[in-house]
């Protein structure tokens, strides 16, 4: 299985999200995203996933089923978390297993997986953030999709559930699924490809927190780079060191 | 569980359940109801002639009211994107949307429409034919709603443009709803007339709202 895209470009608001956005990954593999705050990191996750149309390039999976979209192959991990308020832990797990298409089971084990087996009674309106993140993670474990489409998946997680997530993602890739995530620091994967997505137009937050770069950024090509290269462990963070 | 039934029972358990609007649609049409002799007067006779119509649009606001948030919970959440992204087809997830809000919206009002119209002097043989009449065409009020809300849906306050969107659509479902329940109730023109169209109007509303639902769902989503 293989997800190339060539040439994307995304156009919203009247603007250029980003644009010549070409990677590859494989089976196995793992592309991060990284770049400054609003270089176009989650509408690449969102174009992959077919909740954004792209103005121009191609995105094509080879492997896949072909009866399918890539979305309808994918998870989507994003900001907001799908997670109803009134319904239990294990009752918001089990509708997205259903609706997913997951075998019937008691749906406890992923959640055992991620840290929440004893609260699967609780009304998930008590979780907190983090939890509310880890349950999300268990949708992912709980159906299985080969792509999975990751948008800052350590945000709000603490050091022992960023663990668990690195060993989720592990298994994922060594059965042959393919992630692709963006993110701001290293997720705990040992190696992974990278995609630094440029920056448009200059900013008057440039300059401002690790993703935004230094100064040289400003005037940075309006491209991303054109393929993703592989990178050594660890992978590098933001675009902190781009000069 | 199939994933159009795991919507259903989603969405009726939510509904249900502290927060959710099921109960608020059966007060609404109680409270509407009762205010109408108060406004009206102790007129029995004028009650009785008027009684088919004030519920015929207490029913129709009440099944509005929880309507703007059928979507918009599900967009403000993310849940929509997922959604989008299931191998299920969203008209038929639009569609299983609209029947739970129905079967806690729309049935509870049919239910409690007998009860509610001795508040206007509506006499027990007719009562069968208006509560058939509620039957069939609440849930033509609900699919037609369902277009309103899908557009209306990454609006904050997308409940009066709902409202505004929605109500003209429904003006044929009220009128031969209306006319059908009158017929019934005060005669002597036939029932079966207005009463098949209103079946045809529901009919209808039941294949064209998903559809239309779910394409202005793909359209904002954006």
């Amino acid at each position: 299985m293989r997800l190339t895209a060539v040439e994307l470009q995304c156009h919203r608001g009247g603007r250029d999200v980003f644009s010549g956005v070409s990677f590859a990954v494989g089976s196995g593999e793992a592309l991060t995203v990284t770049g400054r705050n609003g270089a176009g990191k989650s509408s690449l996750l969102r174009t992959i996933a077919g909740l954004l149309r792209s103005a121009q390039g191609r995105l094509t999976l080879d492997g896949g089923d072909p009866e399918l979209s890539i979305g309808e192959q994918a998870h989507y991990l994003g900001h907001q978390d799908a997670i109803k308020p009134s319904l239990s832990v294990a009752e918001n797990l089990r509708f997205w297993a259903d609706f997913f298409g997951a075998p019937s089971d008691d749906g406890h084990e992923p959640l055992a997986e991620v840290g929440l087996g004893a609260l699967a009674g609780l009304p998930a309106a008590y979780l907190s953030a983090g939890q509310r993140r880890r349950l999300s993670i268990a949708r992912l474990i709980a159906a299985k999709r080969p792509i999975w489409l990751l948008d800052e998946p350590t945000s709000a997680l603490d050091a022992a559930a960023q663990g668990r997530l690195a060993v989720l993602m592990r298994a994922h890739l060594g059965g042959g699924g393919l992630i692709v995530a963006a993110t701001h620091g290293p997720i705990g994967l040992d190696k992974t490809l990278e995609l630094r997505l440029g920056q448009i137009t200059p900013s008057p937050l440039v300059g401002e927190g690790r993703g935004g770069g230094s100064g040289g950024n400003a005037i940075a090509p309006t491209h991303a780079h054109p393929l993703a290269t592989p990178t050594p462990n660890p992978s590098p963070q933001g675009g902190g060191e781009q000069s | 569980m199939s994933a159009l039934a795991a919507i259903l029972v989603r969405d009726m358990r939510i509904a249900v359940r502290v927060g959710g609007g099921a109960l608020m649609g059966v007060l609404f049409f109680l409270v509407v109801v009762t205010l109408t002799p108060f406004a009206v007067g102790p007129d029995l006779a004028l009650l009785k002639r008027i009684g088919p119509a004030i519920l015929w649009l207490a029913a129709l606001l009440a099944s509005l009211l929880a309507l703007d948030r059928l979507f918009a919970n599900d967009h403000e959440d993310g849940s929509l994107d997922l959604i989008l992204m299931g191998r299920a087809p969203l008209e038929l997830v639009v569609a299983m949307k609209g029947l739970a809000h129905w079967l806690t919206t729309g049935l509870p009002l049919v239910i409690a429409a007998p009860l509610i119209g001795l508040f206007l002097n509506i006499d027990a043989a007719a009562e069968g034919a208006l509560v058939l009449t509620l039957l069939v065409g609440t849930p033509a009020l609900t699919f037609i709603g369902l277009i309103g809300a899908a557009i209306a849906v990454t609006l904050r306050r997308g409940g009066l443009l709902l409202a505004v969107i929605v109500l003209p659509l429904t003006v044929p479902v009220l009128i031969f709803g209306v006319a059908a329940a009158n017929a019934a109730v005060t005669g002597p023109v036939p029932f079966g007339t207005p009463f098949t169209i209103l079946c045809g109007l529901t009919l209808a509303s039941l294949v064209v709202g998903p559809f239309a639902a779910a394409a202005a769902l793909r359209q904002e989503i954006e």
